[in-house]
């Protein structure tokens, strides 16, 4: 779809920018390009020339360094000894597998999380409960923020894991995972903590936050989906969800996908090592796009936390007296792609559990937009965000009765 | 008085949001004032209906829960 403005495309189809972004496209949490220096590391390993990681031969072998080559830039992101990372198919299944996994392992059946947590978390949760866990959904305050004091009130003899996000990905809030980890060490409770947002964005190293199991996504270090990972220190004791052959040390079965891995371990090298540069450019952008849509749109209210308190890259909205499917279709129409912040919104028009955690109201959550900036956003698109947002806003709001 | 629901929907062993994207399209095929009959075992389906039928307005007419699983009785309003 060649929808964008003739200035977007032509500055965005020029520079090795993937040819996927050929519009103003903010919703980088929904889906990134893959980086062009990634692809082309994992080309030879979709066209030949590279074996099974378990097989014995030359080439095998050399796939096996290739794979552990990737386990140790992965490792790196975070400061996590390599040999504890688990390749998995995405974030959702490492979260289903430090959470089931660990649970099914332990002696007690108690679990404590937050009420803002990834669906895949949440969901995981449920799941236990129908086989006769407990579990405590820690609150948390306007701005989304998870409180320590709460997770050390919510934790009993019985605990067997904490498990806290270090930024939701809808309203964009960081949680206080350092806090939160050092109260689960000193009760001896393993932390386990959904870095999605986080990586490459913010510093995290799992030794200063007492950090036990930490759960990447490729495709948000701009490597390709189809890729994720569980980091766990080595005395984690996990049941495998997935069984066969016993790849990643049996934690994870099913050959693995070397050039999706491969890619991932590129994709969190180059996240490392540009993340000071690029997280300095998105702040300023994200920053410049909040300021013009609250002068710009009038009743318009700011969710998550403010300024150095949420991702660098995150800009989130609501408007209450506007759907928010109105604005997004109509963005749309104009070349503007955003999201709601939100897939299970965004399927049954329900609010999302994030905004009714945070207290906002029915009509508030109807009206919630999420932008979420990234590798290849420019001046240019956040400007035209700005210029567009207020008219389609205007024009809905003249349109309701 | 016993209500013999016109459709049944099991939506056991799966989890939001898809029970209540099912029955957003079950309610498509029922005619105003008929009922239906979902079951569920998701632990969180019990607020998620309240909430669903608060916002689209049909009558959430029964709730029981028999061990894990949840009945929920709704009739179509509008």
């Amino acid at each position: 779809m060649a929808r964008s403005s003739a200035s977007s495309s032509e500055r965005l189809g020029s520079g090795g920018v993937p040819a996927a972004v050929t519009r103003v496209y903010l919703d980088y949490a929904g889906f990134s390009p893959v980086d062009p220096r990634v692809v082309a590391v994992m080309r030879p390993f979709l066209e030949g020339g590279v074996g099974n990681p378990s097989t014995p031969h030359s080439l095998g072998l050399e796939a096996r360094a290739s794979l552990d080559g990737a386990r140790a830039k992965v490792a790196r992101l975070f400061g996590g000894s390599p040999s504890g990372v688990i390749f998995t198919s995405s974030a959702t299944e490492a979260n289903n597998l430090a959470i089931a996994g660990l649970a099914e392992r332990a002696s007690g059946r108690h679990l404590v999380t937050s009420a803002v947590e990834h669906v895949s978390v949440l969901n995981s949760c449920r799941d236990l409960e129908k086989r006769g866990w407990a579990v405590t959904y820690v609150g948390v305050d306007a701005e989304g923020r998870v409180d320590p004091d709460a997770v050390r009130r919510a934790l009993r003899p019985d605990t067997v894991l904490v498990s806290v996000m270090a930024a939701s990905g809808e309203i964009g809030t960081l949680e206080p995972v350092a806090e939160v980890g050092r109260i689960a060490r000193r009760q001896g409770v393993p932390f386990h903590v959904d870095a999605v947002g986080v990586a490459g964005r913010v510093a995290l190293s799992v030794d200063e936050c007492a950090i036990d199991l930490l759960t990447l996504s490729s495709n948000d270090l701009y490597g390709p989906p189809g890729a994720g990972a569980l980091w766990a220190r080595p005395e984690i004791k996990l049941a495998p969800r997935i069984l066969g052959g016993g790849q990643e040390r049996g934690f994870r079965s099913g050959t693995e996908n070397l050039p999706a891995i491969v890619g991932m371990g590129v994709a969190a090298d180059l996240a490392r090592l540009e993340r000071q540069a690029e997280v300095a450019r998105l702040r300023e952008l994200r920053d410049g796009l909040l300021e013009g849509i609250l002068e710009r749109v009038p009743g318009v209210r700011i969710t998550g936390a403010r300024g150095a308190a949420r991702l660098p890259h995150h800009a989130s909205v609501v408007l209450p007296d506007v759907k928010a499917d109105s604005i997004l279709l109509e963005l749309d129409l104009r070349g503007v792609a955003a999201s709601t912040g939100s897939a299970c919104n965004a399927l049954t028009g329900e609010p999302s559990h994030v905004l009714r955690a945070i207290g906002c109201t029915q009509a508030e959550a109807e009206g919630s937009l999420c932008f979420t900036l990234g590798r290849w956003t420019t001046t240019a698109e956040i400007d035209l965000v700005i210029e567009t947002l207020p008219l389609v806003v205007d024009r809905l709001r003249r349109l309701a009765p | 008085m016993v209500v013999t629901p016109d459709k049944k929907l099991d939506c056991l062993g799966l989890y939001c949001p898809i029970p209540i994207l099912k029955i957003r399209e079950a309610m498509k095929a029922l005619a105003v004032g008929q009922t239906i009959e979902m079951l569920s075992d998701d632990p969180a389906s019990d607020a998620d209906m309240k909430s669903w039928a608060a916002r689209t307005g049909h009558d959430l007419l029964e709730t029981d829960k028999h061990g894990a699983v949840f009945r929920f009785l709704v009739r179509k309003t509008r």
